[in-house]
């Protein structure tokens, strides 16, 4: 029997498609093809590939940029796990690069120096889709309405320090939470409260969940901290600094990943946590000044 | 009605309870492999194929997973789910659990940019084409024998097979609307039990 045959690539589904994919799984920050190797063996779903992690970004100072893309081909190459890879935000040049290089998804992230204080990327013009960071519902709604389809929270990347990604979900989660809730008469005045588009508010408030998958980024650093982020809800974690500036990485890889599956199973989340050495450094964000917090970037 | 679990280690095993409840199946997470006891059908989900197998041996489920097959529970696998069910894959890893006699290349089709949708004529399927949403998909190289094409691409490459209870897809039923295919792996459960 002839069907209509019709092939159609970079469709809104198979791109917040891939990200259902990776639901319940951990998605790792790697500099090298080694470190790939060591996130694929450890179970993880997919690498973000960079050139120096955020803990780094943040003590070099100076502009942060796209990767080199030899390295971002030397990572696709060592691993058959998806690959990500950040551009700047508002940086669409970058991120047609990144298009170019055959990464599976482009995160717009504020780990890297913005280009465009005004405006993020028009993100429906690529085949690529692309993941971005939010603190609270209108973000996510804002960066859904450009094309994202995936958001993470934005944590405080490169800190060791959870406390700003918990933050982040619980907002995200409670207003959600609260719009469910609400009378058809308040979504308007809510869409213009949160600064997000009205269509989503609505769907929101009729399907009381995010359209796209939710993952917990900037912060993670123990079995227990991934944890505690799937508890609050999330959809699954990524690890920035926290694997590979730890004493252990392949141990704390893989503690992280049974921690990440196994979230309500406190017994596991136990084993997998002795004797993993130190966790990265971390960093208190109370007495960080304002303008050294990556969370801030993005609008 | 049988009761049909779906493996809950990593994936969108959640799409797919969505879809066994709109149809009136239950459908349990299954999360560890004492679980596979409570049910008399398995879907392996879309996800990860290489991490799905690393938790499926560091979770224990490879011994008894063949135990039940080889006992006749039908098991589905959509794409990493075919990938984890395969006798053999193309690639140098990871180590599929053989229960399903087919050759099967992972990321067939490309990177994330050629992942596509596109109708399909399933055998056995009433009604309209299905459409099938294709996710760095996995194509059946080799079928061996006993095992049966139920759908295939304009190239010919087989993207639906069956070998008496076993099932696999490369495209995702459970990211559509359409629950004839999911209808169709229960009709599979009540006549094996």
């Amino acid at each position: 029997m002839a069907v209509d045959t019709k092939t159609e690539t970079g469709t809104w589904r198979v791109k917040a498609g891939l990200a259902q994919m990776l639901k319940g799984g951990v998605i790792m920050d790697v500099v090298t093809a080694d470190h790939a190797k060591i996130a694929e063996d450890a179970g993880a779903v997919a690498v973000m590939a960079l050139e120096r992690v955020p803990s780094d970004i943040r003590s070099a100072g100076g502009v942060a940029r796209m990767s080199d893309p030899t390295m971002i081909a030397a990572i696709i190459e060592a691993v058959t796990i998806p690959v990500m890879a950040k551009a700047r935000i508002g940086h669409f040049a970058e991120a047609q690069v990144l298009q170019a290089l055959g990464v599976d998804y482009i995160d717009e992230s504020e780990v890297l120096t913005p280009a465009d204080e005004e405006n993020h990327i028009e993100k429906t013009a690529f085949t690529v889709p692309f993941v971005c960071g939010c603190r609270d519902l209108g973000e996510a709604l804002r960066r859904i309405g450009e094309g994202a389809a995936m958001i993470r929270t934005k944590g405080e990347a490169g800190s060791g320090n959870i406390v700003e990604a918990v933050r982040h979900a619980r907002r995200v989660l409670g207003e959600i939470r609260r719009i469910q809730g609400m009378g058809e008469d308040e979504l308007m005045a809510t869409a213009r409260d949160l600064r997000a588009p009205y269509d989503l508010v609505k769907e929101i408030h009729e399907t009381g969940k995010l359209p796209v998958v939710n993952f917990a980024a900037g912060g993670v650093s123990t079995p227990a901290d991934a944890a505690l982020m799937m508890q609050l809800g999330v959809d699954g974690i990524f690890v920035g600094s926290g694997v590979f500036k730890s004493q252990n990485p392949q141990r704390m890889a893989e503690a992280i990943v049974k921690a990440t599956t196994h979230f309500r199973d406190a017994s596991i989340v136990a084993e997998v946590s002795r004797g993993l050495g130190d966790a990265m450094a971390g960093l208190d964000v109370r007495t960080m000044p304002e303008e050294e917090k990556l969370a801030t970037r993005g609008w | 009605m049988p009761r049909v679990g779906v493996l809950a280690i990593q994936g969108d095993f959640l799409e797919h309870r969505q879809v066994l409840e709109r149809i009136g199946v239950d459908a349990p997470e299954i999360r560890l492999p004492h679980q596979l006891d409570d049910v008399d059908g398995l879907i392996i989900p879309g996800g990860e194929s290489t991490t799905i197998v690393q938790l499926i041996d560091i979770y224990g489920f490879r011994k008894t997973l063949k135990a039940k097959s080889k006992a006749g529970m039908p098991i589905w696998g959509t794409c990493a789910g075919m990938i984890v069910i395969a006798s053999s894959l193309s690639d140098r890893r990871p180590e599929p659990l053989g229960l399903m006699n087919i050759r099967v290349s992972r990321n067939a089709f490309g990177r994330q940019f050629d992942s596509f949708e596109q109708d399909l004529t399933v055998e056995e399927l009433e009604g309209p084409p299905f459409h099938g949403v294709f996710i760095r998909a996995p194509a059946v190289k080799k079928i061996g024998d006993g095992v049966r094409v139920m759908a295939s691409l304009d190239d010919g490459r087989p993207v639906a097979v069956r070998q008496d209870r076993l099932f696999a897809t490369a495209f995702h039923p459970e990211l559509t609307d359409d629950t004839r295919i999911h209808e169709m792996f229960v009709r599979i459960v009540e006549g094996a039990n």
